[in-house]
């Protein structure tokens, strides 16, 4: 193959990075954008969304499109039930202290990691994707599924940017955000908003994570990459701005898609987290997001 | 930290170590190679303390600098041959050069941006160990041959393998961070940290120059923590990756929050009383981080004081 | 005689709004200089800036004769600029003993010596009528004593100039008249700068007034012609006597 149509493939493979790292990415920044908390074990919720599409799939068996349609409604659920507990019962209690919540979130890590050890395996297993049409373009054949989910991210993201703009319960999550105490007294239940933020953000790495299940693996360890990644789009992006976080899911995407098809990987993550980390130091509000409150 | 009962501090610190002593000659020996194991991370976990306890800098990434003493005093004993004095001050030199290098840089951040900075520059630190597989052995490791680890001065030589000797060298390492801390936390230099764990800005307006006291605090952490991972790579024989981990960065702020962050002997109190507890259970289950993560939780939930932050508040008033 | 603080056109703009507006301001050595004026009117803004605990948007600043403008808080503080927080703001969880000690050891210059601490820390506490309760931890101690111990920890510093941001704010007037004494006893061997309200307790202590209105110096003066000064009682005193 020429230089070209490789580009391009190695383009192709970055969007769908590009579109699994902002749904993921985008529930990390909810959650730190509303509640200030940051939320270590997100990459946990990210691995068990993977891991409940595989049981799903399993389970119900039939037609690919079928499991998969069931799991990429039923795995997101469950996974917003268990971000639901957590933030009853160790979160709400810390008081969203930042630093404490860390050290719980990094507790909630562990649990879960040891639980989908224990009960799941340490194998990778494969899930089946819905269909299985190949796209032919004048160069190579290009899988009609991976398009799919850039466009099924492309949709997600764009309808949580509606529910954030222009519904009430964005106004209601954005006047929290923005002042969680003059949020209370007039009378926004705080604690309820909490609770769904939280949710809704593992709910958003889960929804990455069925979607992309069909092309890696479900595996116990898969969370520990995007999180990562996902630290890296919002600290570029800037903390707890939407627009900032796509734009910079799209570029850590294409720039993953493309340095690793020519550089090791290691080496490509070790410049990537040691860029970032810079960034943190010397433009702490990221490089697309202007200081915020 | 009060000037009262000097005495009360200094013989409860001599009796801990003393019991240390006596304990080498009565305990069987799994216990006796253990209580060596744990005497070397306890130093790493006194190196974590003096940031996180005294300072409060919450760190994610001192696994780094436990890291930088391993390899430090690793690669200098098996790539270029070094004596075991030589290789020790080696890993001592990464774990001060290096702290210095991460703190002029991370300090600029507080908060929550520390923690993250502080957790790249880690993960940054582990893959480079990875990336120079050929010097460092990637994810294998190296282990030290047992005739490099033979201490000789003079006519004598101490073998480090010997279980006495090994478990005596850590008890001298442990003994002497012990007292070094004792005296910092007493000193105007402890002082002045605590200050600036209590409120920065009231600090600077006494005059004092928060940064380089910061700086100061986190040179002598990691080079605490260098010291550790050296005696570790001498002690044990083994260097290898995983203990520059993310793991190994939540074990030291673990086994700190467990035994009581901002005192003298929690570090050693909680990193024993983890390993105890892993002893114990590991009768029932494999899956040690696990425990790990069900303690990090009911630790910050219900007991953020630790073991001897709890005493201290209770009954001992003049804990250090 | 130089005077110990200078400032020349010193301004700081917060967003729109000039909280501090051009003001040209001397100080002279071994003065009580009180600072009055309308909440909002820059006062605390205006002794934030010569302390350095916020920067000027632009202006100077001397201090004996030396421009300090450019210096972090923590050096001026080491050249003799002492401020007291106006929000009490002690380390509630050290003892009264330690808040001492803290600016005791820093000017200690013997270095080494506990008793030379203890010395210190002791004679500021007596100066301020702490003695008694050294080891206690600060956040017991009553709001007033906290006060004072804000002030032990000022005099500690052994400033050539005291910044004192509304010192008695909250004290009773039985412990009014203590802090009056107590500040008179310091200007012997410093020069005293003093936010105050309470208009009894500047006309008995201050050499002269300084009166802020809007970010600017409306009035200057004596206690006497700041009584009498028309202006200054339509900005600030308001009508009734």
């Amino acid at each position: 193959m020429h230089f070209g149509p490789h580009l391009l493939l190695a383009a192709l493979e970055g969007l769908v990075t590009s579109a699994v790292l902002a749904l993921t990415a985008l529930g990390l920044s909810l959650v730190f954008g509303v509640m200030r908390v940051v939320n270590v074990a997100h990459g946990e919720f990210f691995m068990l969304g993977a891991v409940l599409a595989w049981a799903i799939t399993t389970a119900i068996g039939g037609h690919p499109a079928l499991g998969f349609l069931a799991a990429l409604v039923i795995a997101p659920l469950i996974v917003g039930a268990i971000a639901l507990i957590a933030e009853r019962l160790v979160l709400r209690r810390l008081n969203y202290n930042p630093e404490a919540t860390i050290v719980a979130t990094i507790g909630m890590l562990y649990i879960i990691q040891q639980l989908a050890l224990t009960f799941y395996g340490p194998e990778a297993r494969p899930v089946e994707p819905p269909f299985s049409y190949r796209i032919l373009l004048p160069w190579f054949g290009y899988s009609g599924y991976k398009l799919s989910v850039i466009a099924a991210s492309a949709l997600l993201l764009i309808a949580t940017w509606l529910v954030l703009t222009r519904t009430k319960i964005g106004l209601i999550m954005r006047a929290t955000q923005y002042d969680s105490e003059t949020a209370q007294a007039f009378g926004i239940p705080v604690g309820r908003v909490y609770g769904g933020v939280f949710a809704l953000g593992a709910m958003l790495a889960a929804i990455a994570a069925v979607l992309i299940v069909p092309i890696s693996q479900a595996h116990y360890l898969m969370g520990q990459d995007p999180l990562l990644l996902s630290f890296i789009v919002v600290i570029i992006g800037g903390l707890g701005s939407l627009r900032g976080t796509v734009v910079a899911a799209v570029l850590i995407g294409l720039s993953d898609g493309i340095i690793s098809m020519f550089f090791s990987p290691t080496l490509a993550k070790i410049i990537a987290t040691l860029l970032v980390a810079m960034v943190l130091v010397f433009r702490p509000q990221g490089l697309f997001g202007t200081a915020s409150r | 930290m009060s000037e009262a009962s000097p005495a009360k501090a200094y013989a409860l610190h001599l009796g801990a170590i003393a019991l240390l002593f006596v304990l080498s000659f009565l305990l069987p020996e799994y216990y006796h190679g253990l209580l060596a194991r744990i005497m070397v991370l306890a130093v790493f976990a006194m190196g974590y303390n003096m940031l996180f306890g005294y300072v409060g800098l919450l760190s994610l990434g001192h696994a780094m600098f436990f890291g930088a003493g391993l390899y430090g005093a690793g690669l200098a004993i098996i790539q270029l041959g070094w004596s075991v004095p030589a290789a020790f001050t080696a890993g001592l030199g990464c774990g001060a050069v290096l702290s210095l290098i991460i703190g002029l840089l991370a300090l600029r951040s507080t908060g929550v941006a520390f923690m993250i900075v502080t957790m790249m520059f880690a993960q940054v630190f582990y893959l480079a160990i990875l990336y120079f597989a050929a010097w460092t052995g990637g994810d294998q490791g190296m282990v030290v041959p047992q005739p490099a680890r033979v201490l000789t001065f003079g006519g004598t030589s101490l073998d480090l393998t010997n279980p006495t000797v090994r478990y005596m060298s850590a008890l001298a390492l442990f003994s002497l961070v012990l007292l070094m801390m004792l005296a910092i936390v007493r000193s105007r230099f402890g002082r002045v940290l605590v200050a600036i764990r209590e409120n920065e800005e009231r600090t600077k307006m006494l005059g004092y120059d928060t940064f380089s006291n910061k700086l100061a605090a986190v040179v002598v952490s990691g080079t605490i923590c260098a010291a550790s991972g050296a005696a570790y790579a001498l002690l044990f024989g083994y260097v290898g990756s995983s203990f520059a981990s993310v793991q190994y960065s939540i074990l030291p702020l673990l086994w700190v929050l467990l035994g009581g962050a901002a005192t003298t002997l929690g570090p050693l109190v909680g990193t024993l009383f983890m390993y105890y507890v892993i002893d114990v259970t590991s009768g029932y289950t494999s899956a040690y981080l696990l425990i790990v993560g069900i303690a990090l939780i009911l630790l910050v939930l219900f007991f953020p004081r630790g073991i001897l932050g709890s005493i201290r508040q209770r009954w001992l008033g003049w804990l250090p | 005689m130089t005077p110990l603080l200078t400032t020349k056109g010193l301004s700081r703009n917060f967003g729109g709004l000039r909280a501090v507006d051009n003001v040209d301001f001397t100080l002279m050595p071994g003065e009580i200089r009180a600072v009055i004026g309308p909440n909002g009117a820059g006062k605390t803004t205006f002794v934030s800036l010569v302390s350095g605990r916020i920067q000027p948007s632009s202006g100077a600043i001397l201090f004996d004769g030396a421009d300090i403008t450019g210096l972090p808080a923590y050096v001026r503080v080491r050249q003799g600029i002492a401020y007291t927080f106006q929000i009490t703001s002690v380390f509630a969880n050290l003892s009264a003993y330690d808040n001492v000690a803290l600016p005791v050891q820093r000017t200690l210059s013997d270095g080494r010596s506990k008793g030379a601490v203890r010395a210190g820390v002791m004679s500021a506490l007596e100066r301020t009528g702490l003695a008694g309760r050294a080891h206690m931890p600060a956040g017991q101690l009553s709001y007033g004593h906290q006060r004072l111990l804000e002030v032990a920890m000022g005099l500690a510093l052994k400033p050539r100039l005291l910044i004192l941001d509304e010192p008695t704010q909250g004290l009773a007037d039985s412990e009014i008249d203590n802090f009056i004494e107590l500040v008179r006893d310091i200007a012997k061997n410093a020069t005293v700068l003093l936010i105050e309200h309470n208009m009894p307790v500047v006309m008995q202590l201050a050499d002269r007034i300084t009166v802020f209105n809007a970010g600017r110096i409306l009035a200057e003066g004596t206690p006497e012609a700041i009584r009498d000064n028309a202006a200054v009682q339509d900005a600030y005193l308001g009508t009734a006597p």
